[in-house]
């Protein structure tokens, strides 16, 4: 009996299925991206309940509102400050990104290689922090970081987003690192290394994929939080784009085509790094990462 | 032995502080700049602008202007003055007044106003309490009827009549558009039948006949297809400008958003209701530059809030933004019928009362005009529930308990630590465990005084919170006060909406449903996108992660847009399988019952949640070896059997942790319960978070209550995430 004739015939149609599933899945996923797509560039409202999301009258205006607004200054020039935010929100992420990965990695190679007392406890700690809601703690976060003197700073709310991300970065991490053989570091200690330097020259490459995971997530925490950064940004110059957006809905009126416009924009960048990472991220959360 | 291995920390420090030195804090105020905040946007910010920089060259005082989301105002002020960090003048509408002066974050501006007969009575009556002015009037808003004067050639003078002009109308076009649901779009009509929202003892005016009246007036005008169905500000405005609306009912914010549109209209004072034979009348925002404590004290901050104020200014503000000026100086300009007719309107609006009841009226109100307009319950009955509920808002406070009993608990446990503590230090096997530790400890120190001071220490103090009642500014000890009214549902009973176990079993039947289908629907995509035969696969895979790439609360919104009964995709879908197979559907108001409002909450974050438990799944199938399978294979099991008997088990353990933590973050997920179905219908799909956050920021800031419900949804899935190992621990042991 040759498997092969018959599986070659059953994968077709089995191909076809799975490539429907698939499609239907990608519809699913699309089609309220698409509504936003399709408000960010119609001109004019159409109001028949419309299936598919076509804009009506398509133009351009509304992006070119959000991406080239101009602060004006009483008694300055106008300035262009999209350009500014985008990067503030691009820089705070990435440094909510590598400050934490950074507290968290030595952190989680500790729980992952030592004994040591309050290991466990620490461990139940961390896992207890994902589960208090944050409604509660906002105001005493004012408060600690005002007594640092960072309050209205942008490193005050890096510091704030990478010490949130932590703990969740450290399971992360701590899986990954328990999937390594400890005959690596074991033959590099053989050779001389101390254990420090077997961290870092043999641990951490073959951690890379993990570690990549871990900084994404951490990116995208701090990239579209809103709260803390409308609270605590005291300049338009230090805001970050949801801020930014969020003042398209004043109290009686909203700008929906402009908050639209302005959300494609926002997305992009985390677009493009789910594309140039997307091999990492799962290879990452393969190699242990979400392993208890 | 401590310097030579101090290497993780030295580096970790040095990048921190590479970090940190990036973001160094700009630069001090100058001594005399003057900061001023607000909420505009478009024609009014460039008016403010205007207006501001007449001032520093008239005054040489240099402003510093920051424009602050609407939405986080209120958070902003009340972060950043009580630690002198805010605005000296910030511009807001009167009616957060009482709130504001219930936090101390304005002051008396009495010295910034000029001699009092410059501006209009009601502006003035507006900012004053008990005897004070607390802010310079500068505009007054009240909504007016739009005309599209190519739809209709003359204007009715009652409501009656203007509903009689439906049938004349083309299809699609409705004669009235408003916001018939919202509290604030109810009260012209309430005014017109001699109602209130609050009575003069700072109790729920919104009930009794003349509101019944005034609610049954407006069922009436849905029913008849007059005026359209959860229609929000964005739906009038798009209604009206693109013709498919003759009249109306919205504010000066609309004709901003009208600039463009191939229109023609006019503004004009609202009709009489024939029934009552009294005028329509809405209510009045004046919006008023107020001055925090700090800036009533600086001489260039009244003399800024003055000049915002002025009669220049006004004048500046109504020819370019279109804002009523307040001044008895500053006329309407002859040449704008918009702004003549806004000013008509003003003369008979009613300004809202400023206290913090009024604040409290809105969310019972507005749920009891839903009801209706629904047709899910009788006027009477959702008035009297409506006045229930803001009576239970407005209870008095619990009475200051002791602390000496919690302090006596303290202090026994802390002795308890300590006696603990040296016994430890006396045991010479713990001694010599915690000197074989002190090598890890140099690389978890960093970590634990980071986590340790900027997240737990405000996780405990917010906890803390919840002993403590009473306002943010003058809170008080009751013990546990908090937790009993909680858990006995204040003394009503245990199952109705609001009750805290109602919300427990909404949340926990949220959880298990959402995570049942991220759970299916990751694991079949999983599957199918990790046969090695597929194509496209990396296509397939990012396109599959855009629901988690997008933010939420723009995918929740649009979600909601969907949603929507009459102009929603669901409805056009529901339109289109009609045409296509004959069938009858009707379309249907999700949020209108409880099933389908779930339903939609589900969907949405169904949507935003698959794609996590996918790429979960893809990194563990990978993990699941091909030799396993390929013996199995041999030894004949079927594709299904491989699929049960060898992936699944497998792949179990590490979709355990993944599975766990997103149960938490779903019981926990605000945005989507928020914004979605905003708890609809009647505060029913609310879950435990969002019902946190309604008594923190919507119910007259209380605080230490909503503390008390994050203790318990953090006691809750503590719980929840040790008890099934602890019970198979147990269960392991007898076995």
């Amino acid at each position: 009996m040759s498997p092969s004739g018959q599986g070659r015939k059953v994968s077709v149609l089995e191909s076809i299925g799975a490539h429907l599933l698939l499609i239907a899945a990608v519809a699913f996923a699309l089609y309220p991206v698409l509504w936003v797509i399709s408000t960010a560039f119609s001109g004019a409202a159409e109001l028949a309940p419309r299936v598919l999301p076509i804009p009506a009258e398509p133009t351009l205006e509304h992006l070119r509102g959000v991406a080239f607004s101009a602060l004006k200054t009483p008694g300055e020039p106008d300035r262009w400050l999209f350009g500014l935010q985008f990067l503030n929100s691009l820089v705070i992420s990435l440094a909510t990104a590598l400050v934490g990965i950074v507290i968290a990695i030595p952190t989680a190679y500790a729980l992952a290689r030592f004994e040591f007392v309050g290991k466990e406890g620490g461990m139940r700690t961390l896992l207890a922090t994902q589960m208090f809601p944050t409604v509660a703690s906002a105001i005493p976060l004012y408060i600690i970081l005002d007594g640092l003197g960072l309050l209205g700073t942008r490193s005050g709310l890096v510091l704030c987003y990478a010490t949130t991300a932590v703990p969740f970065a450290i399971f992360q991490l701590r899986g990954a690192f328990e999937t390594i053989p400890k005959d690596l570091e074991e033959a590099a200690m053989v050779d001389g290394a101390t254990r420090f330097e077997a961290f870092v020259k043999v641990v951490l490459p073959a951690a890379r994929p993990a570690i990549a995971v871990t900084a994404l997530f951490a990116f995208m925490s701090a990239y579209n939080e809103f709260i803390l950064a409308a609270t605590m940004l005291g300049r338009e110059e230090m805001y970050t784009l949801p801020v930014v957006l969020q003042r398209y809905i004043s109290e009686f009126s909203a700008d929906w085509p402009k908050f639209a416009a302005g959300s494609l924009i926002v997305s992009l960048p985390v677009m493009l790094l789910f594309y140039v990472a997307q091999r990492h991220l799962i290879a990452g959360l393969t190699s242990g990462g979400v392993k208890g | 032995m401590l310097t030579g291995r101090a290497w993780p920390s030295r580096h970790v420090l040095a990048a921190l502080s590479l970090a940190l030195a990036a973001f160094a804090p700009l630069r001090a105020r100058a001594g005399e700049d003057v900061r001023l905040w607000h909420a505009y946007r478009d024609a009014e910010a460039d008016a403010l602008v205007q207006v501001v920089e007449a001032f520093t060259k008239e005054t040489g005082h240099k402003v510093e202007l920051l424009a602050v989301a609407h939405e986080s105002f209120g958070s902003k002020l009340a972060a950043t003055i009580p630690r002198g960090q805010g605005p000296d003048v910030f511009i807001d509408s009167h009616e957060r007044l009482g709130d504001f002066r219930a936090r101390e974050l304005v002051g008396p501006a009495d010295a910034a106003l000029e001699d009092h007969a410059v501006y209009s009575a009601p502006a003035l009556a507006a900012v004053l309490q008990d005897g004070v002015h607390w802010g310079v009037p500068l505009s007054a808003k009240s909504v007016a009827l739009y005309v599209n004067t190519r739809l209709v050639d003359h204007v009715p003078k009652t409501l009656e009549a203007l509903a009689d002009l439906q049938p004349g109308l083309p299809t699609g076009v409705f004669a009235l558009a408003y916001e018939a649901q919202s509290a604030y779009g109810h009260m012209p009509l309430l005014f017109a039948c001699g109602g209130r929202m609050l009575t003069d003892d700072q109790k729920f005016g919104f009930i009794g006949p003349e509101a019944e009246r005034s609610l049954a007036i407006a069922r009436d005008l849905v029913d008849r297809g007059v005026v359209p169905t959860d229609a929000d500000g964005a739906l009038v405005q798009d209604l009206f400008r693109s013709g498919r609306a003759a009249f109306a009912i919205s504010g000066p914010w609309l004709a901003g958003d009208l600039a463009g549109a191939d229109l023609d209209y006019t503004v004009v004072p609202l009709p009489l209701v024939a029934a009552t034979g009294q005028p329509m009348r809405p209510p009045l925002t004046v919006e008023a530059a107020m001055l925090s404590p700090g800036g009533a004290q600086r001489p260039a901050a009244l003399a800024l809030a003055r000049h915002l104020g002025g009669a220049p200014a006004a004048d500046l503000r109504q020819r370019v933004a279109g804002t009523l000026s307040v001044r008895a100086d500053v006329p309407v300009p002859k040449d704008s019928p918009l702004l003549a007719g806004f000013s008509a309107q003003v003369a008979t609006a009613v300004p809202l009362p400023a206290t913090p009841a009024m604040r409290s009226t809105w969310e019972p109100a507005f749920r009891a005009i839903r009801k209706v307009l629904r047709g899910q319950a009788t006027p009477a009955a959702a008035l009297a529930e409506a006045e229930f509920r803001f009576d239970d808002v407005r209870r008095p406070p619990p009475p200051p308990a002791s602390p000496t009993p919690a302090l006596l608990l303290v202090g026994l446990a802390l002795l308890a630590a300590a006696f603990y503590l040296v016994q430890q230090a006396r045991d010479p096997a713990r001694r010599e465990a915690v000197r074989r530790s002190l090598p890890a400890y140099r690389y978890v120190a960093h970590s634990v005084i980071a986590v340790g001071l900027l997240v737990i220490v405000p996780l405990v103090l917010g906890a803390a919170t919840s002993l403590f009642a009473g306002s943010p500014t003058g809170g008080y000890y009751v013990g546990l006060t908090n937790f009993v009214e909680i858990l006995t549902a204040r003394g009503g009973p245990l199952l109705i909406s609001g009750s805290f176990y109602f919300v427990l079993l909404v949340t926990i039947a949220w959880t298990l449903v959402n995570v049942f289908f991220h759970l299916a629907i990751g694991l079949v995509l999983g599957l199918v996108l990790s046969r090695p035969t597929l194509r496209l696969r990396a296509l397939y895979r990012v396109l599959l992660i855009i629901p988690w790439a997008v933010p939420s609360y723009v995918t929740a919104l649009a979600w909601k847009g969907m949603f929507h009964k009459q102009f929603g995709a669901i409805t056009g879908m529901i339109h289109g399988l009609n045409d296509l197979f004959g069938t009858d559907l009707k379309p249907i108001a999700w949020f209108s019952d409880f099933s389908t409002a779930f339903a939609a909450n589900v969907a949405t974050n169904v949507w935003l949640g698959f794609p996590f438990m996918m790429v979960v799944t893809l990194g563990a199938l990978t993990a699941v070896p091909a030799d396993v399978l390929e013996a199995a294979e041999v030894d004949g099991a079927t594709r299904w059997q491989r699929l049960w008997r060898v992936t699944l088990p497998i792949v179990r353990p590490a979709l355990a942790p993944a599975v766990t933590l997103g149960a938490i973050w779903t019981f926990n997920m605000f945005n989507v319960v928020f914004l979605v179905s905003g708890g609809d219908p009647d505060g029913t799909t609310d879950i435990l978070v969002s019902e946190a956050y309604r008594w923190a920021f919507t119910r007259e800031a209380q605080y230490g209550y909503a503390a008390a419900y994050a203790v318990l949804i953090f006691l809750l899935l503590l719980f929840i995430t040790r008890f099934p190992g602890w019970l198979a621990r147990k269960l392991g042991r007898a076995a």
